[in-house]
This record gives C-alpha cells, structure tokens and sequence, in this order.
C-alpha cells in the first residue's frame, strides 16, 4: 500500500481516445513475473508503444513527443479486466498521476485509489470536449484540485466537478492507509469474530 | 424487517464497522492466494513487521504461471521459477497451506477451492484475482482485489469496500440442444457490454440458471467481471447441496437429512428489491462466439458481425480497431473461417464436465490437420478424473493430448502462448487484444464450439455434430 498524498496537479495531458482499454493492453501477463513493485513503467502499454520485433511504433500517441504530461485522459471504461494492479503501478511510474475518463472499471479504480493515482471521472460530452482541445493544444495546461474536486481547464473554458468517496478523498489528502486504519480496530475485528462465532 | 436480497443478507452480516461517508469494513471469510498477486502483498507484511492475522482462512496454489507439461522439472524461466518459489517461501514462513506444483490437489485457484470444500454458501470470500466470482455459484460474495487489497486481508482478514448496488438477471425458458452455460454467459454480456454492470454485484435467477449444475453455474459466475459487475451469485439449492455432500474433504459436513436449516435464510426475500432487473429468455440463446476484442463483442456462432451504430466517434474508432486487429469487417460472418489454435481449460471451462463435453463430441473423429490443440485440466483432481474415466483415451485416438493443469494459454504467462496472428477457439473468459501472446487472435466460445472447430479446423457450429 501507498501513502502517496495527491491535492493539486497541474499538467499537460495525453490524450487516449480509446474505450474499454483494458488491463492486459496497460500491463501484458509476460510482465507480471515481478516480486516487487518497482519498473512497471516501462512495459506500460508494450504492445501498443513497441512492435513485436521491439521497433518503436510511431504512430501510438504515448511515442508522439508532442505530447506530454502526468495527466492521462482516456475513453470510458478505463482499465476493465483483469484485477492487476501492477496496471496501476505501470501507469504511475510511467509518469501518470491522475487518469480522466467518464467511466472506471471498479476494481481498476480501487488500486488507483489505493496507490496515490487519481481517477477522475467527468460526464462524457466534457471528456469529449477535453480529449478534443488537448489533442489539437498539447501545450494546453488542465488542473486537477482535489480539495474541490474540480478539474479546470481554462483554455477549454472547462470547469468540472468530479465525484470522490470522501473517506477515500481524504485518505489520499493526508497519505492514510487502510492498513493503519485497520490495524488500528483490530480488536472491533477480533469482537466481530467472537460474537459470529467465526 | 425490510425485505432483503441474498447479497444484502450476506454483505450486512459481515460488516465490521461502517465508516461514515466512506466503505465499508468487511470480514473476509475465506481468501484465496496465487504466486502472481501475493508476493508484493507480502512484502508488505514484511516491511511493518507484522504477521497473517488468520492462516488457517487463507488458501494458497501456483497456477498462472506455471508449466502445463513436465510439472515434475524445475521451471525453466527464471522470473517464473523465483515467483512460484516466493509463495512457497512465504506460505512457509506465514504457516499459509499451499497446494503448490506437485500438491495433489494442485490446480486453478478457482477449480480446487470448490473441490476442496473451501468455498460453502453464506460466505464472504476474495482473491487477487478478478475471476474470483466464480465462487458465487455456491451463493457466495466473492470478488476480485488488487494486491494492497490482498495485504490488506492477510493483515487483518478484513477489505474496506463500498457495497455495491444490486441487479438481478433472469433467464427463463429452457436451453438448445448444443448451448451450455458459457453461451449463455457469453449471450448476457453482449446484451449487457463489457462496461453494462459496472457497480453492481449480480444475482443470476430463472429457471435456466436453476437447471444448471453446479459447474456450469460456476462458469456462469466465473464472467460476471466481463460485464463489470463487482461479481455474481447463485442462490444454492438442492444441486449445491448434492455437490458439497459428495466433496470428500466434507465428508460427514453434510448429512442426509437435507438442506441445512441456515439455507432457509440463503436466499433473496421475495418482495427484495434490486436496483436493476433484466430478463433474458434461455430459448433465443446459441452457441456464442466473440468477434471483437472483448467479452462483450460477441454474437451468435452463425451471425454476422455487426456494424457499429454509435454515435460517439471513441466508440467507433475502438469498435474498428478492435475488428482491425481481429482482421474482420462488419458484414462478416464467421463460420467457415479458418482456426489454428484451440485451447480448452482455463477457470471457466477446465472442469470435467467440460472435457467431457469435449472429449464427447471429438469421440470417433479426428483432430484437424491444421489445428494445434491445448487441452489443459482445472486441476489434478480433474486430471485425474479424466484419466480414470478414460476420457483420455478417447481423446488420443482423436489426436488430442491432455496437459496438466494451470492457467495456461487463458493469459499465457507461461510458454503456452498463441503465436502472433494465429486464431485460437478458447473455452477461456477473455479476448483482448494480445491476451493469449502478443498479436493473438482470440475467440471465445464454449467447449462444444471448441470440439467443432478442432475437428474440422474452422469455426463450426457444434449443433452440426448433435443428433
């Protein structure tokens, strides 16, 4: 687990104009062999940045240089699949900090939230907006404020609230666990068991 | 008292504290481990220096990433080798029981935890591993985690999740000659997408799913994550309690004199309400098979591809890459079209009713010249199942060789991967771009789908071969 905190971000973005990305495209099988969680990263989206013969692919977005950023903003349905979170580390030690899409996967969206990665879930006409004015403007700077749950993007004329559980928003503002959390009731656990007979 | 659905009564019961605002506190009853998801979780435990809180709740194989031929050698990719290698060290040093390589009992997390007797209705169960619905045909919660989930149970046996809303599907009517229960699986998540039952935990009712067996309910729950659902359940019943009797493990559990009396309670009230209804009819169902790059890209075996008629232009540039990759073209109709791989196994069809199915259909004919088949056990218990019915034999007078068991080409971690540009029929749950070796072309279809295909190295109807 990750006490990565997250409040405000401030990027360019890389636009991903694909729906139901799933996590086998993020992270492919052949790179789950790891023990730890280190250096996903450079085998985020392998098969779509390199070719089998491991020439770069030119034409995926993630090799165009002109576009650059900690901001992901993808098609709905972002990360369905398999439960892998080495998806979600891939995607952050890639560079990624928060992921924009009018849809997540659940459990995708849970390891997201667990790893200090924001998932930012907009209405589709803005996400179609935004994945518009970043491809023609890749210089055009998108802020994530996490205190207000807004994502701002000015030269769009875009300002987007964006729905967060409040537990889970918090945990990410102050770095918290959930292993300290429940560490901490341990003995509300052991209760729970003794009075279910568990 | 407020009428309650099965998944209330199970989810409720297990709530340890509720956090305002926030998930919920839930106490995992049964948690299932595999070498892929657990090594960073236990890194964890090991960096705050603290213990498994509840070993004996915690249930441990290899199979993803293991071999399905010469299990008996060391593993010859190292990353491999070290992987499998860690889980034993850290079964070992947490006193985790591990049904490891070699282990009789050895096979898909999802095939033995049934088999064991692990897996009893009423209970709460998770696993790094999003197939973990499979479980809910015993009238479980179970569902897929991340591993700082994973962490997060051997911690503490409890998970922090929201609860999700409620939908019931029913299917009514009765089935075809020649569809099982993946066609019927694979027919709701092209009715429902990929994405369609993203934030609701499934009830699956109706007088087809009641006439299923407790295996083919099993591949029925085991795709609920295909159509986002948080995961799947089947109410249990007679056929439960006739398979757990007979689970040797569970000897004396359950005796003779019927349903036990807390099952009364396993069930949905029947003024329960659900967030969201769909009803499909079991007679309008065929033998399915996909055509796209997701589970939800599927239709009839003897359909033709659709166009796409969505108005938002990411969903049909996805909808022409995916086809693009899969070398198709809406208008397509896939029968006759050539096949070089078939794969049957995997924790949706590796089960002995599955190579039964296959080795029936196969029986008396002959692989095709052109196909490369891998026939891959769920289990040991299903292998050797398979050998003691002979079903072995029948299958290598039609040229098919049974493997051992292991996830194998479903994802194809290990060697058993699909060569670039290849097309495989695979009994497995998912057709990704890539899923099964890098440039692979997956179809997915049920065991009789695949039985047609290898016997005439094209995609075939298995009505063909029924009488």
């Amino acid at each position: 687990m990750s006490k990565t905190k997250f409040d405000i971000l401030r990027s360019t973005c890389v636009p991903l104009p694909y729906e139901n990305v799933d996590t086998d495209q993020i992270i492919p099988a052949r790179f789950l062999s790891a023990t730890s969680r280190e250096g996903f990263g450079e085998n985020l989206f392998r098969d779509w940045r390199f070719s089998k013969s491991g020439a770069v692919n030119n034409d995926f977005i993630l090799n165009n240089p002109e576009y650059s950023g900690s901001i992901l903003v993808a098609g709905k349905n972002f990360g369905c699949g398999s439960s892998r979170e080495h998806a979600v580390w891939a995607v952050f030690d890639y560079g990624f900090r928060a992921v924009v899409s009018s849809f997540f996967a659940d459990i995708f969206k849970n390891n997201a939230l667990n790893n200090g990665l924001l998932p930012v879930v907009i209405p589709e006409k803005d996400l179609v907006t935004l994945l518009s004015r970043i491809t023609k403007d890749p210089e055009m700077l998108v802020s994530i404020d996490l205190h207000q749950q807004l994502l701002m993007a000015p030269a769009a004329g875009l300002s987007v609230w964006f729905e967060i559980n409040p537990y889970k928003k918090e945990c990410l503002l102050k770095g918290l666990d959930d292993i300290d959390y429940l560490l901490g009731i341990q003995n509300h656990i052991v209760d729970y068991e003794i009075t279910t007979g568990k | 008292m407020e009428a309650k659905t099965l998944f209330d009564k199970i989810w409720d019961s297990h709530v340890v504290r509720q956090i305002e605002g926030g998930p919920d506190v839930l106490y995992i009853d049964r948690h299932y481990i595999h070498e892929v998801t657990s090594p960073q979780a236990f890194n964890g435990l090991n960096d705050r220096s603290i213990s498994v809180f509840r070993p004996e709740k915690t249930l441990a194989t290899a199979d993803h990433n293991i071999p399905t031929l010469n299990q008996n050698q060391e593993i010859k990719d190292e990353l491999s080798r070290n992987q499998v290698r860690k889980l034993e060290e850290n079964c070992s040093k947490y006193g985790i029981e591990l049904f490891g390589i070699g282990h009789p009992n050895n096979g898909i997390v999802h095939v033995i935890g049934p088999e064991l007797g692990k897996t009893l209705p009423g209970m709460t169960i998770v696993c790094g591993d999003s197939h973990t619905s499979t479980h809910g045909a015993f009238g479980t919660v179970a569902f897929g985690i991340g591993t700082s989930e994973v962490e997060m149970v051997l911690a503490t046996q409890c998970i922090m999740q929201a609860k999700p809303a409620r939908m019931r599907i029913t299917v009514n009517g009765s089935l075809q000659k020649g569809v099982t229960a993946k066609d019927v699986i694979m027919y709701i998540i092209s009715m429902v997408s990929a994405s369609g039952a993203t934030g609701y935990f499934v009830e699956y009712a109706g007088s087809v799913i009641r006439s299923l067996s407790m295996e083919a309910r099993m591949t029925i729950c085991n795709m609920s994550i295909e159509m986002g659902a948080r995961g799947g359940l089947i109410a249990p019943d007679e056929i439960t309690y006739e398979y757990l009797k007979g689970v040797p493990s569970l000897a004396g559990t359950f005796s003779s004199s019927g349903l036990p009396e807390k099952w009364n309670e396993l069930k949905s009230d029947p003024n329960a309400r659900f967030d969201r209804e769909l009803e499909f009819t079991g007679d309008l169902i065929n033998p399915m098979i996909t055509y796209g790059t997701n589970p939800g890209m599927g239709m009839a075996v003897d359909g033709t591809i659709p166009d796409i008629d969505s108005a938002d232009s990411e969903g049909e540039a996805s909808f022409l890459k995916s086809l693009d990759y899969m070398g198709f073209k809406p208008g397509m109709k896939l029968l006759g079209h050539p096949v070089d791989y078939v794969f049957v196994g995997s924790c949706t069809n590796g089960r002995i009713e599955d190579l039964r199915a296959f080795t029936e259909m196969v029986k008396g004919r002959k692989k095709a010249s052109n196909i490369t088949a891998l026939i891959v056990p769920g289990s040991k218990m299903v292998e050797k199942q398979a050998i003691r019915e002979g079903l072995t034999e029948i299958l290598k007078e039609a040229g098919f060789e049974l493997r051992q068991p292991g996830c194998s080409s479903c994802l194809a971690m290990n060697e058993d991967k699909i060569p670039p540009g290849k097309y495989a029929v695979s009994t497995s749950n998912r057709n990704f771009e890539g899923r099964q070796g890098p440039g692979s072309k997956t179809l997915l279809a049920s065991p009789l789908t695949a039985a047609a295909a290898a016997i005439t190295g094209k995609i075939t109807d298995p009505r063909d071969f029924i009488n």
